[in-house]
């Protein structure tokens, strides 16, 4: 009975790496079309196929960093900072992403910092 | 014995160097990454989605008297706004604000007629349909000497806190509401500007041309001693609803500049140099913008 259930497992175990390999192939080649379409400025598709390949494979950083990427270009800053923030957690150390996300959060703090003195000091003084 | 170790030594560092050498290439080899540039459009950050105008009305400005703040900062703005954003620009004279800051705080009937008592001619120019631009200047320059001889003159303006008696003035929701009403409704730009001299002396790295034995040139900072001389430039820009007379948003800023002491910069060319590192912010305020970058696409 045991050695049943330890060559079920490991049959399992055998058939999930190739299709874990599997998926990161099929998130990889919609990263890669992803990428020669934003290089023709076509960001809508990229975005597209990049949201794929995180469907895909969830913890893709690599397609995730362009994701982010193009919701930057697009102004969508909110997105951009989670998917930012979400690939960075897959890894926390790839400076790649890392200098994206801190090139990300000077234009991001910009928008959102408050200036030296806000309408409302001046609509109730 | 000694002999041995230090080869010992000496191995096991150049091993040492050269896996992170490999690390290192293996890393950029198994990375593939694309720059690429990217343009980040950027909201206003106030809503003007409200107003069709614009009317730039005039600054209370103070400082050097070499440069009128009041005209030139009107006139850069409206230029600006013309070409960089979807408002339309109401050419008009400029407004005197501070004959109206100075009219608001003096004695009871001044204040019944805040603006017609002491400067009904400058107010007429105000209301007056648009008439162009070089001929609003013109005005406004005319407009300076009326003021200038009325017996309650404001007091000359030479630092920011001269300017702290006529900032009510941004605060006068009726005043502002009429002049909103004869412009329909438009959107106002007003606020304070201070354009003041100003000198400093210190310690100032700067790159010295050497040429070695052989002739090579080579650059090295040198620090010394200088005396310096420049401007400082302290807008604030004030955006007030031109249908209610509030004030929606005001933001201040603050820009410096200094020359060699040697050096003789007009104060005018100071002042449009100053203005021009705030203008993109001035602009991010009502219009949105693009933020030019690059970044990397990773495999």
């Amino acid at each position: 009975m045991r050695t049943r259930v330890l060559t079920i497992l490991l049959l399992l175990g055998a058939a999930a790496a190739p299709l874990a390999a599997d998926a990161r192939s099929d998130a990889k080649k919609q990263v890669q079309f992803g990428i020669a379409v934003a290089q023709r400025g076509l960001w809508r598709e990229a975005i597209y196929r990049w949201e794929r390949a995180v469907q895909i494979d969830p913890k893709y950083a690599e397609a995730l960093n362009d994701l982010a990427i193009a919701y930057e270009h697009e102004g969508d800053l909110d997105k951009a900072r989670v998917a930012y923030e979400k690939a960075l957690e897959v890894e926390p150390n790839n400076a790649l992403i890392k200098q994206n996300y801190e090139l990300f959060k000077e234009i991001n703090d910009r928008t959102t910092r408050k200036d030296t003195q806000d309408s409302q000091d001046n609509q109730n003084p | 014995m000694t002999g041995r170790l230090a080869r010992i030594r000496r191995t096991a560092r150049t091993t040492r160097i050269l896996s992170s050498v490999a690390a290192i290439l293996f890393i950029a080899g198994c990375t593939n990454y694309y720059e690429i540039p990217i343009e980040t459009p950027i909201k206003p950050k106030l809503d003007v989605s409200a107003f069709q105008r614009v009317l730039v009305a005039g600054f209370i400005a103070g400082g050097t008297d070499d440069v009128d703040g009041n005209l030139e900062t009107t006139r850069l703005l409206r230029s600006q706004l013309r070409t960089k954003s979807d408002l339309r620009v109401i050419d008009t004279d400029v407004l005197p604000l501070m004959d109206v800051a100075a009219q608001e705080s003096a004695p009871q009937e001044a204040k019944a007629e805040p603006v017609k008592s002491n400067n009904s001619g400058a107010e007429g120019e105000a209301k007056s349909e648009p008439k162009g631009e070089a001929k609003a200047e013109s005005k406004g320059e005319k407009g300076e000497g009326p003021q200038a001889a009325t017996p309650d003159k404001p007091a000359a303006i030479k630092d920011a806190k001269d300017l702290e008696p006529y900032e009510h003035v941004f605060a006068d929701v009726e005043y502002w509401k009429k002049i909103g009403e004869e412009y329909q409704n438009p959107l106002i730009v007003t606020g304070t500007v201070m354009f003041t001299p100003h000198q400093r002396s210190g310690i100032v790295q700067r790159e010295e041309e050497v040429y070695d034995s052989f002739g090579r040139r080579r650059v090295v900072p040198v620090r010394t001693y200088m005396e310096r001389k420049g401007y400082i430039l302290q807008p604030k820009f004030v955006f007030i609803d031109g249908r209610t007379g509030t004030v929606m948003h005001s933001e201040n800023f603050r820009e410096e500049v200094l020359y060699n002491a040697n050096q003789s910069t007009p104060a005018l060319s100071s002042y449009f140099e100053l203005m021009d590192r705030l203008i993109p912010s001035f602009l991010s305020t009502l219009s949105s913008q693009k933020i030019k970058g690059t970044r990397v696409l990773l495999q």
